[in-house]
C-alpha cells in the first residue's frame, strides 16, 4: 500500500518486515507460505521485481533456506521468513549458514506449538531460536520485537548485524504482531545496495583471485574447532549489541521481564499495579541472544523479586534465572498453545509477587 | 633444428593441481576432468560457480579452479537456484551423486528442473552410497546386493530404482537431459559432448540442463577398475539407456 515516507503511517508489522528488508538493501527473498506470516512473501513477491530483486517462491522451507544459502554465499543481502514449524524445517540450512560465516535474516512470526500447534500468538520457539537450533556448535544473533515500528527497525538492523558478525540473525514477532495494523513512521533514507561494503569472500567468479570456497565441511577435528573458536569469538564480540529496553524500574521494588507480545500485556498490567501504588516496572530484552544477563543480574540487586512473563511454558525465564543465579526470587507466568495473558491476569502475579492477596 | 613440443595433453585450467581423493578405478576423476575441461572451453573458469554435494564428490571444492559452494546432503540445486538468481551472470553448476540427487534431494531436483531453473547439474549414478559404506541408493539394481540389501535389492521390499533422466522428461522445464557413461573412449568423448551442450544450454538462457553419468564404484561392488567398466554395460546400461532425452531447439552444436 502507499505511504509517504517521515509520517505516521498505519501498517501491518508482515509488511514492515518486508519494507524493512527492502529499505535494508535486501534483493532477495525465498519463502514458503505459512500461516500467520504469508503477507511476507505475499509483499516481496509485488514489491521485489520494482527494485531489481529476486523473489522466488520455493517448493519447500528446506529449498527457501538453501535458495537463502546460495545468494548468501554470491554476495547480496537475502532474507527468508516463515512461522515456528516452517522454521524447524529450516534449521539444517541455518546450521549450515552459521557454519559457513554467511550472513543473512530469518523471521520468525511465531505461532502456537508444538507440532502443528496453531496460528495463534506464542513465545515457545525462545529456545530454538537461542540456543542455536540446528545440530552443531552455534547460536544466531536474535532480535525479538514488540510493535510494528520496532519489527521494521530491528528488521532493518538485523542486516547490517548479519553482515558484521557473519551470522544469520533471526528477528522473531508472533502472529499477534505480525497481522496487526499499528503507527509507525518509515524513515526517509533507504540503502543503496551498490553502496554497501564488498564482500571479498563471495562466490562471484575466480576473477583475479584464488577461487572462494563457501563451505562448511572441515575433516580435520583441530581445524573445525579453529573454525568454531572463531565463530564463538564474534558472539563474544556480539556481546556489545545487547538491546533491552526498561519502563519504570528506577526506584520499583519489583521487576517483570517480558518481551515481544508478552512485554506489551505486562507494560499494560504495570500501569494498573502502579495506580494500586505497587512499585514495579518492565525490563524487555530485545537482543534474546546475546541476552542482556549483566543489565538483568544489575537490577535483580535493586528490586526484591522478579516476574517473568513468557507465552510459553518458561524458556526466558530460564536465562533470567541464569543471570540473578539465585540472588532474588524468580517467578514465572506463561499461557501456552497460542493462548495470550490479559493485563488483568498479569497484574493478579503482580500483586502476588508484591505479596499483596490476589483478588 | 630445434625440437618442436606440441601439447596434446595437460591438466585443464579449470582443475587444481591437487592430489584427488577418489578410490583407483573411480570414474569421478574422468568426469571431473570433463567438466574441467568444458569449463576451460567456453572460458567460464572466473564466472563459475560450483556447487558440491555430500557424497564422495563432497571435497570437489577443493579440486574445481572456479568458486565453490559445499552444499548440505541433496541441496544442491536450491543453492545453485539462489546464487543463479541473484547472479545470472555467472554460470552454476551443480556436481552431485545418485543419493544425494535422486533420494534426499530428489525434491530439489524435480523443483529446479520443473522451474526450468537456468542451471547444469552433472549427476554421476553409480548405483551406491559410496562415501557410507556401500548402502542402496535409489539408483541400485533389483538384485544388487549391497550393505544394506545384503541378499539383493528386492523390489517388493526396498522398491524400484529411479531413473532420474525418463522422470525429468516428463516435464516441460528441462531444455536438456542426457544419460552419457565413461566405460571407454568412444563413450568418453560422447560424455564430453554431451557436458558441453548440457553447458551450452545454461549460456543460451534455454533453461535447466542435467547430464547423468553412469559411472563405477569399484571399491563398494567389490570389482576391479576394468570388471566395474564392465558392470556399467552389461547390467547398468540395460537398465539405464544411454541416450539424449530432451534437447531443446538450437541446442545442436554447430
Amino acid at each position: 500500500m502507499p505511504f509517504t515516507r517521515g509520517e505516521r503511517i498505519l501498517m501491518r508489522g508482515n509488511e514492515a518486515v518486508v519494507q524493512a528488508a527492502i529499505d535494508a538493501g535486501c534483493r532477495a527473498f525465498f519463502g514458503y507460505p505459512i500461516t500467520p506470516q504469508n503477507q511476507i512473501p505475499e509483499e516481496f513477491s509485488r514489491l521485489l521485481p520494482e527494485v531489481g530483486g529476486v523473489f522466488l517462491q520455493a517448493e519447500s522451507e528446506l529449498a527457501a533456506i538453501n535458495m537463502v544459502y546460495g545468494a548468501a554465499a554470491a554476495g547480496v543481502r537475502a532474507m527468508t521468513a516463515s512461522s515456528s514449524p516452517g522454521i524447524s524445517l529450516k534449521q539444517e540450512g541455518i546450521s549450515y549458514l552459521a557454519e559457513s560465516e554467511l550472513p543473512c535474516v530469518i523471521v520468525n512470526i511465531m505461532r502456537g506449538g508444538s507440532g502443528l500447534g496453531n496460528i495463534a500468538p506464542s513465545q515457545s520457539d525462545y529456545f530454538q531460536a537461542t540456543r542455536g537450533g540446528g545440530h552443531g556448535d552455534y547460536r544466531t544473533l536474535v532480535l525479538a520485537a514488540w510493535s510494528v515500528q520496532e519489527l521494521y527497525d530491528l528488521t532493518r538492523q538485523a542486516f547490517d548485524l548479519a553482515d558484521q558478525y557473519l551470522t544469520p540473525v533471526l528477528v522473531l514477532g508472533d502472529a499477534l504482531l505480525g497481522q496487526m495494523m499499528e503507527p509507525m513512521v518509515v524513515p526517509t533514507e533507504v540503502v543503496d545496495p551498490a553502496t554497501l561494503p564488498p564482500k571479498p569472500w563471495a562466490t562471484t567468479g575466480a576473477k583475479g583471485r584464488p577461487h572462494n570456497v563457501v563451505n562448511s565441511l572441515y575433516i580435520d577435528p583441530a581445524k573445525l574447532e579453529e573454525v568454531n573458536a572463531r565463530i564463538q569469538e564474534r558472539y563474544h564480540r556480539a556481546q556489545r549489541e545487547v538491546r533491552y529496553a526498561a519502563e519504570q524500574l528506577e526506584e520499583a521494588e519489583f521487576a517483570v521481564v517480558a518481551y515481544g507480545t508478552a512485554a506489551r500485556v505486562a507494560s499494560s498490567a504495570i500501569q494498573q499495579a502502579r495506580a494500586e501504588g505497587i512499585a514495579v516496572g518492565l525490563f524487555r530484552p530485545i537482543t534474546l541472544y546475546p541476552f542482556p544477563h549483566a543489565a538483568v543480574a544489575e537490577r535483580a540487586e535493586r528490586v526484591k523479586a522478579l516476574l517473568v512473563v513468557e507465552l510459553s511454558l518458561g524458556q526466558m525465564v530460564e536465562d533470567v534465572r541464569l543471570a540473578v543465579e539465585g540472588r532474588r526470587s524468580v517467578q514465572f507466568l506463561g499461557r501456552s498453545g497460542g493462548v495470550v495473558m490479559t493485563p488483568a491476569e498479569v497484574l493478579g502475579r503482580i500483586r502476588a509477587v508484591a505479596g499483596m492477596k490476589e483478588q | 633444428m630445434a625440437t618442436q613440443t606440441r601439447v596434446l595433453y595437460e591438466r585443464p585450467q579449470a582443475l587444481l593441481p591437487v592430489r584427488m581423493h577418489y578410490c583407483p578405478g573411480c570414474t569421478h576423476g574422468i568426469v571431473h576432468r570433463l567438466v574441467a575441461e568444458a569449463l576451460d572451453e567456453f572460458d567460464l573458469v572466473e564466472r563459475a560457480v560450483g556447487i558440491a554435494p555430500v557424497g564422495c564428490a563432497v571435497f570437489a571444492y577443493d579440486y574445481f579452479a572456479c568458486d565453490m559452494i559445499e552444499a548440505a546432503h541433496g541441496r544442491a540445486p536450491a543453492v545453485a537456484t539462489g546464487v543463479k538468481r541473484v547472479r545470472p551472470d555467472l554460470f552454476v553448476f551443480t556436481y552431485q551423486g545418485d543419493g544425494d540427487l535422486a533420494s534426499i534431494g530428489i525434491a530439489e531436483t524435480i523443483h529446479a528442473a520443473a522451474r526450468g531453473e537456468n542451471i547444469t547439474v552433472i549427476f554421476i549414478n553409480n548405483a551406491v552410497y559410496g562415501m557410507t559404506g556401500g548402502q542402496m541408493a535409489p539408483t541400485t539394481l533389483p538384485g544388487m546386493v549391497t550393505t544394506t540389501t545384503p541378499k539383493g535389492r528386492d523390489p517388493k521390499l526396498a522398491g524400484h530404482p529411479i531413473r532420474v533422466c525418463e522422470l525429468l522428461s516428463a516435464l516441460e522445464g528441462p531444455a536438456y537431459l542426457s544419460r552419457v557413461t565413461v566405460t571407454d573412449p568412444k563413450r568418453v568423448r560422447a560424455a564430453k559432448r554431451a557436458i558441453r551442450t548440457a553447458f551450452q544450454a545454461q549460456l543460451k538462457g534455454l533453461g535447466f540442463s542435467l547430464v547423468e553419468v553412469l559411472s563405477t564404484c569399484p571399491t563398494r561392488w567389490g570389482m576391479s577398475p576394468g570388471k566395474a567398466l564392465e558392470w556399467v554395460e552389461s547390467n547398468m546400461v540395460p537398465f539405464y539407456p544411454i541416450r539424449e532425452f530432451v534437447v531443446a531447439e538450437g541446442l545442436r552444436e554447430a
